[in-house]
């Protein structure tokens, strides 16, 4: 132990060294280098899904430093540390912007950490890349969302369902927080339109970290028992996950019974569970590593490469990171500055060739054009596409199924607005 | 003119048609819905190798050729033609996949070729198969898998299968229907109540309707209070978790005094000692693998010990008296702990298995009870056992229980009292390492582990009454039991509040939680 600790001593003090010896070297290279920020937590409860971003984005700027980096200059990215704590990633956001003058910053996972840093992205007029799957509802001109809408992921899957395994009964089943609530209002409001009766639609939250679901399990299971096929749909997030699925395998509950498609759930979080009773249960992405294509293919041997781990996974929000860092390369190309207001205007139209064999487009809405896969979860922890959508489906900002957002639009383009009511023709909500 | 063309069409159909009718053919294919059709085919062609393909599907291990459609099954590191079972070897292979879809229909089609199996576990998985996919076209099959049947058990579930064929096949006469809704009923389960609704909403007959009816209102009563029963057994299981987590509390705050917020730290360092124990075993022993359990228990238990003897040692026995101090670097403690975590083992989860001993269900009264949480109440109690043994009846026990009771009257008897201060502060962090074992079948194996049984553990530990081992089982089982009793009518959200609010009540009214120590050694 006393070694471990020595060496732990050891190694802090190195970091703080090093750290300190990158912001000197920072400050005197600041003339000839571009520098991205990163805004993901490396501490605390979200580091297990944000730790993979920040590598992932290291790699991206370290591969397009190899390409001769950026209008002739190299890139340098800016690494910060908001510990899942939410104010803190507006303090952190600001200390990237104000002092450390980045040019663009990638980060954030949880919306509450997006609605955190939103005020100083507006405030001091910097551009955000959010990489990850969200409830929606909001277009700002500072942000481009690389992640899916809702239209981009749960209603398809719910199609899918409808479709394929001929659902009649739903269980709705979230953690307590914002993306499961929203998502399940305009779930429930589109099953509803669909025809399914309100005594099918069961909706339940849990508490965060929920880690014992012997109760939620067993109402599934007899929720399930009445005569019609059931699903469910999950956006549990981030650890409640493993436990869940624990629960399910030890009750039996199969897949050919009663699946569940997940949309918080990918090839990352199955790292940490034993598959084999899982197999068939879904997940809707608009991304799997076992996805065949020759970009997808060279891309996982770099990520493999550059973590030194052959069994290194890669997952969606790390392929909206790829999108969205090319996209925003060839928009301070085609501006030829890295002027916020001129790459904001250049990015609407900007394409790039996504993992999967499409071409992703930024759109007007800030949003970008994807397709959207369900994978069925297979014994070696990866999944098996079942089905695609046929080509890229533009992502909604507002949403068509709930009340407050069917008549607004975004367009940065056009209207210059984010949230543009087409009824009463103004800028600015219902 | 006419016959000419029919001949022209039966000869360009012909091709087609042939291969419509070799389920093989169907099998070597990309579609799903070739796929399917092929097991169905296969399942009722009587080919003697069908078994043997339709298991080589089901694990995974059937793989086709794309260029010619042939089928292939992998057998060990070899390869054999799935149509005759002759060895063979072939390149180019890709697996025959599966789907949800597929997946039912093979479980259909095992089922009624698995009826006459000599292998009655076979036959027990084959009859529930068929309930289950309601295939009428196996009615036939059940009927004469029924006529053969010795075992009474399997009799039954055949009788079982045969009711929900019957039911679900149209056309039977509403005699035979009548006669099938009180097998349905016997059973009893979420299935039979599903099979029975759709009959009461859909039977053409009154009599069938009503009948199927008073079959629901039967199940749905029985259902009730094995729920009830069910909740119970949820809460115990709950409250053993929470056991196991605050037992270790309850000597380091209950005993000594020491507000430890590293506690939860300890539990996920006995969940990373698993975790190596497990990846050893696996690199170099891996028939020892449903022990893993057993051998982590010690080694976790040394792990978070040592530790917790360190922390002691290091930081803590300079904070004895001032309890505010003791919290933040103990709190500080647990970051380092859990950063330390991260840096070395990454921030992702890790797997750690479960021994087949702890995996599954069984069934007992009409509960359904998992294995895996049945072994964990037991273990929880036998940690509580055991943890009041060592401070009962052995010496060392003696001496924590004088040193707590009056530190100087034990000096002054020659106990060395910072010796046993440390040693009890690594008791309590080993049973914590320990009870890490436990939750790493459970819960996520990540840095953030112990975060979430922190504020249960304290809570435990102040409603039991601080110092008490038995006020924290009774405390644990309480909350445990509420909680579940809870969570059906409130949500788990509400359920966790009304709880919270339950126990600051409880606390003003007691300050000193259900089982007070009482004398001069508390006030003083």
């Amino acid at each position: 132990m006393m070694t471990n600790l020595k060496t732990w001593v050891s190694a802090a003090a190195l970091a703080g060294g090093l750290a300190l010896a990158s912001l000197s070297a920072g400050a005197a290279r600041a003339q000839e280098t571009i520098k991205v920020g990163i805004l993901h937590s490396l501490s605390g409860t979200m580091a297990i899904s944000e730790t993979t971003l920040k590598d992932a984005m290291l790699m991206l700027i370290a591969e397009q430093n190899k390409k001769g980096g950026l209008l002739g200059k190299k890139l340098e990215p800016v690494v910060v540390d908001p510990a899942s704590n939410w104010p803190l990633f507006a303090e952190k956001a600001r200390e990237l912007i104000a002092k450390d003058k980045v040019s663009a910053v990638f980060g954030c996972w949880t919306s509450v950490s997006r609605k955190s840093v939103l005020p100083v992205f507006k405030e001091l007029n910097s551009i955000l890349f959010y990489p990850v799957q969200y409830e929606g509802e909001e277009s700002e001109r500072n942000v481009f969302y690389t992640g899916a809408a809702p239209n981009q992921q749960a209603i398809p899957a719910v199609d899918y369902l409808m479709k394929e395994e001929k659902v009649e009964r739903w269980v709705l089943e979230g953690t307590d927080y914002v993306y499961p609530r929203t998502t399940n209002k305009i779930l429930e409001a589109y099953l509803r339109a669909k025809g399914v009766k309100p005594e099918d639609i069961s909706i339940n939250y849990t508490p965060f970290g929920q880690s014992d679901w012997q109760t939620r399990v067993a109402a599934i299971k007899s929720f399930g028992s009445a005569g019609k096929k059931t699903a469910v749909v999950s956006t549990i997030n981030g650890d409640a996950n493993v436990p869940f699925y624990k629960e399910l395998a030890n009750q039996g509950l199969k897949a050919t019974d009663i699946p569940v498609v997940a949309f918080s759930v990918g090839e990352e979080e199955l790292a940490g569970i034993d598959t084999k009773p899982l197999v068939g249960h879904l997940a809707a992405w608009n991304y799997f590593e076992s996805i065949d294509t020759p970009e997808n293919k060279a891309f996982i041997a770099q990520w493999q490469a550059y973590k030194k781990n052959p069994k290194a996974v890669t997952n969606d929000p790390m392929e909206a990171h790829y999108i969205g860092f090319n996209m925003w390369v060839k928009a301070v190309e085609k501006a030829g500055s890295t002027d916020p207001d001129k790459v904001i205007a250049a990015l609407p139209g900007t394409e790039q060739k996504n993992l999967t064999g499409g071409t992703s487009q930024m759109l007007p809405n800030h949003h970008i054009t994807k397709p959207v896969f369900i994978g069925e979860i297979k014994d070696d922890g990866q999944f098996d596409v079942v089905n695609k959508t046929d080509g890229l489906i533009a992502g909604e900002a507002w949403s068509k199924q709930l009340d407050g957002s069917k008549d607004l639009e975004a367009d940065w383009v056009k209207l210059n607005c984010g949230n543009y009511n087409t009824k009463t023709k103004k800028c600015g909500g219902a | 003119m006419i016959r000419i063309l029919l001949l022209l069409l039966t000869l360009g159909l012909s091709g087609p048609a042939l291969a419509q009718s070799d389920p093989y053919a169907r099998l070597a294919s990309d579609s799903y819905g070739d796929i399917e059709t092929g097991i169905a085919g296969l399942a009722a062609s009587g080919d003697p190798r069908a078994g043997a393909v339709l298991a080589a599907l089901a694990e995974g291990r059937l793989l086709y050729r794309p260029s010619d459609k042939a089928l292939f099954v992998k057998q060990g590191d070899g390869l054999v033609e799935a149509r005759s079972g002759g060895a063979a070897t072939a390149e180019g292979l890709k697996p025959v996949r599966a789907n949800n879809k597929i997946r039912r229909a093979l479980e259909a089609a095992q089922g009624q070729l698995n009826l006459v199996s000599t292998d009655p576990g076979k036959r027990r998985e084959a009859a529930e198969a068929v309930f289950k996919a309601r295939d009428t076209s196996a009615l036939p099959a059940v009927e004469t898998a029924l006529a053969k049947e010795s075992d009474r058990g399997i009799k039954r579930l055949f009788e079982q299968a045969r009711a929900a064929l019957l039911l679900a096949k149209p056309g039977t006469p509403e005699a035979d229907r009548l006669a099938a809704l009180p097998i349905l009923q016997a059973r009893g389960d979420g299935d039979s109540i599903a099979i029975l609704r759709t009959i009461a909403a859909s039977d053409p007959s009154e009599t069938v309707k009503a009948a199927a009816g008073r079959g629901i209102q039967a199940i749905e009563t029985r259902l009730a209070v094995a729920a009830a029963a069910q909740n119970v057994w949820y809460g115990v299981s709950l409250g053993s978790v929470l056991l196991l987590a605050a037992i270790g509390l309850a000597i380091t705050f209950g005993v000594m005094g020491i507000i430890n917020m590293a506690h939860g730290e300890m539990v996920m360092l006995g969940a990373y000692t698993t975790y190596l124990v497990q990846d050893a075993i696996r690199a170099h022993a891996p028939g020892l693998f449903d022990w893993s359990l057993a051998i982590s228990i010690p080694c976790a238990f040394l792990v978070a010990g040592a530790v917790g003897v360190v922390i002691e040692r290091g930081i803590i026995r300079f904070l004895y008296g001032r309890p505010l101090e003791t919290l933040l670097a103990t709190f500080g403690v647990s970051l380092i702990l859990q950063q330390s975590v991260r840096s070395i083992f990454g921030p992702t989860n890790r797997e750690v298995g479960s021994p087949g001993f702890m995996s599954g269900a069984f069934d007992l009264f009409g509960l359904s009870i998992t294995w895996g949480r049945m072994w964990i109440v037991l273990f929880s109690f036998s940690v509580f056992l055991g943890l009041l043994f060592v401070l009962r009846k052995t010496a060392f026990g003696l001496k924590t229980r004088a040193v707590t009771q009056n530190r100087r009257m034990a000096a002054a008897m020659g106990i060395r009292t910072p010796w046993v201060d440390a040693m009890t502060f690594g008791l309590g962090s080993g049973i914590a390492g320990i009870a890490g074992v436990a939750l790493s079948q459970i819960d996520n194996v990540s840095p953030n582990l112990g975060q979430g049984y922190i504020i249960d553990s304290f809570l435990v530990v102040v409603f039991g009454g601080v110092g008490n081992l038995w006020g924290t089982l009774v405390a644990a089982l309480t909350l445990g039991v509420a909680n579940k009793l809870f969570e059906p009518y409130f949500g788990a959200v509400l359920a966790k509040i009304a709880l919270l609010i339950f126990i600051i009540l409880f606390i003003q009214k007691r300050p000193r939680g259900l089982f007070a120590l009482k004398g001069r050694a508390v006030e003083s």
